[in-house]
């Protein structure tokens, strides 16, 4: 029996677990001086530590605590005075001592909070995650299983082991169970995971591109009856690699899970891989009996004892938080919510920040990197980011639209052939011999923002009504600080809306 | 020459009457004499050893400015690893392993110009106090062959009883320096823990373990000591502080007005007779030099046995793990279409020992969830009341001693399948370990009825390693004064031996 969504969260209630895993980009491994950097030849960044040789020993990277501290400060966490990591033992090929070094019963960071804002029924509401803990743990090497059906090592004729990845530091969060969200829970998921994204991007501590893998989502659901309270079985679906993933896993689950139940089956507690293509999950490793890792404290390494005074000092250096700094944006841009959130999706914000700052109109600037610049990013289909145009350049070209050296239309060859490699503004525009050959197109451009902006008058003047046009002439003046002939203007505007000197 | 002391060597080389290649080669013709019957050496690295030899006469003779213990010989114990150098920690699983890197120890001797003449057998993975547990066969007692040299470092141990060389690193978990060395009637040392850097000692039970100097005086230890020590930024449980001056403490040798604390609860029932007539000599020896002795309580020694064969093997369950035939050594069972599980399992089954074998399967278990509060939880509570105890025991005492172990060597075979009773050798040593404090043993005599020599243990506290120097250093010249000739001297002869 196939449920939809709203026979689902009408009877009910849906909790959530949030674990989401970070790569740190710190220039070297948690526990070596190998390098991080991604896409290396396979094992050429590795050393005796990482590939536990015998008689090697790991050694803390310091940056990895400061980013660590930082992202728990950023989490309105506590910060232990005193924490350890610990060894979780387990055999696997691709995971060199066959423990993992991590935190367990004494993490870094504890009892945070994410407020995160979303659209209801009733409008805006704030739903507060709270977080259990943040701690640090080493990245696994990679497997690549070759042969057989599903890229899984059962079934594989050969496994190829890459420890370029081994020693990689990760940061865990994990938050504590997120009840009470209903039917919003998708999307107040997906809304923690991009405000952690955020967060977590203007702290500079990771480069978090999901698609990638440096962030990435396990995402635990459970359903309840409405108004037990009494948790369910839950499922754990691993490695969700994008937002959008996130909001279609957790939906996905609530609607198996549902059926499940209403068919009197029980929920299997086990590991769920999403897939993409169809936006189910498929069932993974069970959890059914727990693992036993075998915890203990790392003997070979010191505990992490932070100097209070140092944490301070990264607490008072925290930048300002994305969601603040955004709603400051909006005010001062004037931004309708709608644009607003054009902006933040189409991943600009950063980008119209930067255009502005440098001297843009923000509307302008915004309309470039929405309009124009997302267009060529959609069509080559790279992420605008990746696009050879900067916030200088964007500047530059608005400057020289207002500065009437260019029109709209030839701002927009610059814009391609800034982006076609041509170099910069000023070199495309010498290159390509742009100028603005008509000195009436900077008036003409002037004249339909005065039309445009006072239609009822531009009106009068098409139906005859001639003296009307002053209030135009006026404006396209001032919009030109008076450097404009007036006749002309005159001329123009009168040959513009079809009439003429009688 | 070969008989001589280390410090007599380094004079001999500074002043030009010998030379390291001469004398580097006169321990290789010994190691050729005797070390078919000795069994001390795993790996002899003849050719690396007389070139480095060569090497330091070269920059002695260029007028540069040496170390102490520049050109003398040393053997290494195959735990540590030294780049290039067959590493096997006497298990099958490492055979035919060559390290691509030099441990921090071995970076140290090298600095020094020490010369390493080769790899010494042990006990696999150390794991023993016998040296019977090496996959690669036992090691002989030079004082009579048919006894353990103790273990689990029974090969340098050996090495030195057997003139082999001069100077021995071991490593130390719960006394596999020391027990060797009160067998053999020679020196060992455990610095205190983090006082050497374990950065490339192949780990038994990491919070335990500790490299430190095997000799045949009191003096080349405190040389050794010296050259090997100090902080090291690659092991980050090692000590960011000065090293103690134990040779300055080695060479002044004055008891005067110290405390010694003699242990209550590490003697009398269960210690051999003549091992207990040499450790009261000893101690009137040092009331003689001018040492106060008290007597001191450690009432929760009693668990220490107990609660490290809980600790040491949790640990070495963890730090074996690594041993799966991926990346380096044996690799069994790898026939086509074997599964990566299969093949790991069945090298761990070819791979290990026995004793391994049993220590990896106690510590897995002690781990386990519901398991680990009243095992490796209890054992850690242990650990501190032991710490305790030697606080309080060192606020009434400036050093604590005792037999540093209750038996003279036993026969080969005698203890091998009886585990208990072999661990009951360290029962005297084990507690240092866990508090991670410096123990210094050192010959006092031989046993009247076995006429085998007996260990008189010096426990020093944390980073106070020049205090044991101090006290072992007035005991030896005590003892020499007595004996007339260094005790060593009236080892039986061996077959072939100078």
């Amino acid at each position: 029996m196939s449920l939809t969504y709203e026979e689902v969260v009408a009877k009910y209630e849906p909790v959530l677990g949030l674990e989401v895993h970070v790569e740190l980009n710190t220039n070297s491994k948690m526990f070596c001086g190998c390098s991080t950097i991604f896409g290396a030849e396979p094992n050429t960044q590795t050393c005796p530590v990482c590939l536990a040789l015998p008689g090697a020993l790991p050694t803390v990277n310091e940056k990895a605590i400061e980013s660590t501290i930082k992202i728990g400060l950023a989490l309105n966490c506590s910060i232990a005075p005193f924490s350890r990591f610990a060894r979780k033992n387990y055999f696997y090929p691709d995971m060199p001592k066959n423990f993992q070094i991590s935190q367990y019963d004494e993490p870094i960071c504890v009892n945070g909070y994410v407020d995160v804002e979303i659209e209801t029924d009733e409008g805006p509401k704030v739903f507060r995650i709270e977080v259990e803990r943040v701690h640090m743990e080493e990245d696994t090497g990679k497997s690549l299983h070759v042969g057989g059906a599903t890229g899984r090592i059962h079934g594989a004729e050969y496994s190829l082991l890459d420890y370029n990845r081994a020693g990689i530091p990760l940061v865990e969060i994990v938050t504590k169970i997120v009840p009470g969200t209903g039917k919003y829970a998708p999307e107040v998921a997906k809304a923690y995971v991009a405000e952690l994204r955020d967060i977590l991007r203007s702290l500079g501590v990771s480069d978090v591109k999901m698609e990638q893998g440096s962030l990435r989502c396990d995402a635990n659901v459970s359903l309840r009856l409405i108004g037990s309270d009494v948790l369910g079985t839950r499922s754990e679906t691993k490695n969700v690699n994008s937002l959008r993933s996130v909001e279609r896993a957790i939906r996905g689950e609530m609607i198996r899970h549902a059926e499940r139940l209403n068919n009197g089956e029980r929920v299997v507690q086990e590991t769920r891989h999403f897939q993409e293509d169809t936006g189910l999950t498929r069932s993974g490793r069970s959890k059914e009996q727990a693992e036993d890792y075998r915890y203990f404290p790392e003997p070979d390494l010191v505990p992490v004892a932070p100097d209070a005074a140092w944490i301070e000092q990264l607490r008072a250096a925290l930048p300002e938080r994305p969601s603040i700094h955004r709603k400051r944006l909006q005010e001062q841009w004037a931004v309708p919510d709608k644009e607003m959130s054009a902006m933040i999706n189409a991943d600009v914000l950063d980008v119209v920040e930067a255009t502005v700052a440098l001297g843009a109109d923000p509307a302008k600037a915004r309309s470039w990197w929405l309009g124009e610049i997302s267009r060529i990013a959609n069509e080559k289909d790279v992420a605008i980011k990746n696009l050879p145009i900067s916030a200088t350049d964007v500047a530059e070209i608005v400057a020289l639209v207002n500065a009437g050296e260019l029109t709209d239309k030839l701002a927009r060859q610059v814009v391609e052939g800034v982006i076609a490699g041509e170099g910069k503004p000023s070199a495309v525009i010498a290159i390509r011999g742009i100028k603005v050959v008509n000195d009436d197109s900077a008036l003409m451009a002037a004249i339909e923002r005065a039309c445009s902006g006072q239609p009822e008058t531009a009106q009068k003047v098409r139906d005859g009504h001639l003296p009307a046009a002053g209030a135009l002439i006026g404006m396209v003046m001032k919009d030109t600080k008076g450097q404009a002939d007036a006749a002309k203007v005159r001329a123009l505007l009168l040959a513009h809306l079809g009439q003429s000197e009688g | 020459m070969i008989r001589n002391s280390a410090s007599e060597m380094a004079s001999k080389l500074a002043s030009g009457e010998i030379t390291s290649v001469a004398l580097t080669q006169a321990h290789l013709d010994q190691i050729s004499a005797v070390d078919k019957d000795v069994h001390a050496f795993l790996h002899v690295d003849t050719e690396g050893a007389l070139a480095q030899a060569a090497a330091v006469d070269a920059k002695r003779k260029s007028g540069e400015k040496l170390s102490p213990l520049a050109g003398v010989p040393l053997a290494l114990k195959d735990v540590m690893t030294q780049k290039g150098i067959p590493t096997t920690c006497g298990s099958k699983i490492l055979e035919g392993w060559r390290p691509p890197y030099d441990s921090t120890v071995v970076v140290n001797l090298k600095k020094n110009d020490i010369v390493i003449l080769g790899k010494t057998n042990m006990d696999e993975f150390a794991m023993g106090s016998s040296t019977e547990n090496s996959a690669y066969g036992p090691t002989h007692n030079p004082w009579d062959l048919t006894r353990i040299p103790g273990g689990s470092g029974g090969g340098s141990a050996a090495a030195l009883a057997a003139f082999e060389a001069p100077l021995a690193i071991g490593t130390d978990t719960g006394g596999s320096i020391r027990q060797p060395a009160a067998v053999t009637g020679t020196v060992g040392v455990k610095p205190t823990y983090g006082g050497v850097s374990r950065y490339g000692l192949v780990a038994f039970s990491s919070s335990l373990d500790q490299a430190g100097p095997c000799a045949r005086t009191v003096l080349d230890a405190a040389l050794l000591h010296e050259a090997i020590a100090g902080h090291d930024p690659k092991d980050s449980t090692s000590i960011n502080a000065p090293v103690p001056a134990v040779v300055a403490a080695a060479k002044a040798g004055n008891v005067k007005g110290m405390k010694i604390g003699v242990v209550k609860e590490l003697n009398g029932d269960g210690y051999q007779k003549g091992v207990r007539a040499r450790f009261e000599e000893s101690l009137e020896l040092l009331a003689a030099a001018g040492a106060e002795i008290v007597e001191v309580s450690a009432p929760n020694f009693e668990y220490a046995l107990a609660a490290y064969y809980l600790i040491a093997p949790s640990e070495c369950s963890s730090n074996l793990a690594r041993f799966d035939a991926m990346r380096y050594g044996l690799r069994v069972g790898d026939n086509d279409g074997a599964s990566a599980e299969s093949v790991m399992n069945l090298t761990r089954e070819v791979g290990f020992g026995r004793e391994v074998k049993r220590r990896i399967i106690l510590g897995t278990y002690a781990l386990s969830s519901g398991y680990y509060d009243a095992y490796y939880g209890s054992a850690q509570k242990v650990r501190t009341l032991i710490t305790q105890d030697f606080n309080k025991a060192f606020e009434k005492a400036d050093v604590l001693v005792s037999p540093t172990c209750p038996t003279t060597a036993f026969k080969i075979g005698e203890k091998a399948n009886d585990p208990l009773a072999m661990y009951l050798n360290d029962i005297a040593t084990i507690p240092v370990n866990m508090a991670g404090i410096g123990g210094m043993s050192l010959p006092s005599g031989v046993a009247e009825e076995d006429g085998l020599p007996v260990g008189f243990q010096i426990m020093s506290p944390v980073m106070k390693d020049d205090r044991m120097y101090s006290v072992g250093a007035a005991l030896e010249a005590a003892l020499l004064s007595k004996w007339g000739a260094p005790l060593l001297s009236t080892i039986p002869a061996l077959a072939g031996s100078k």
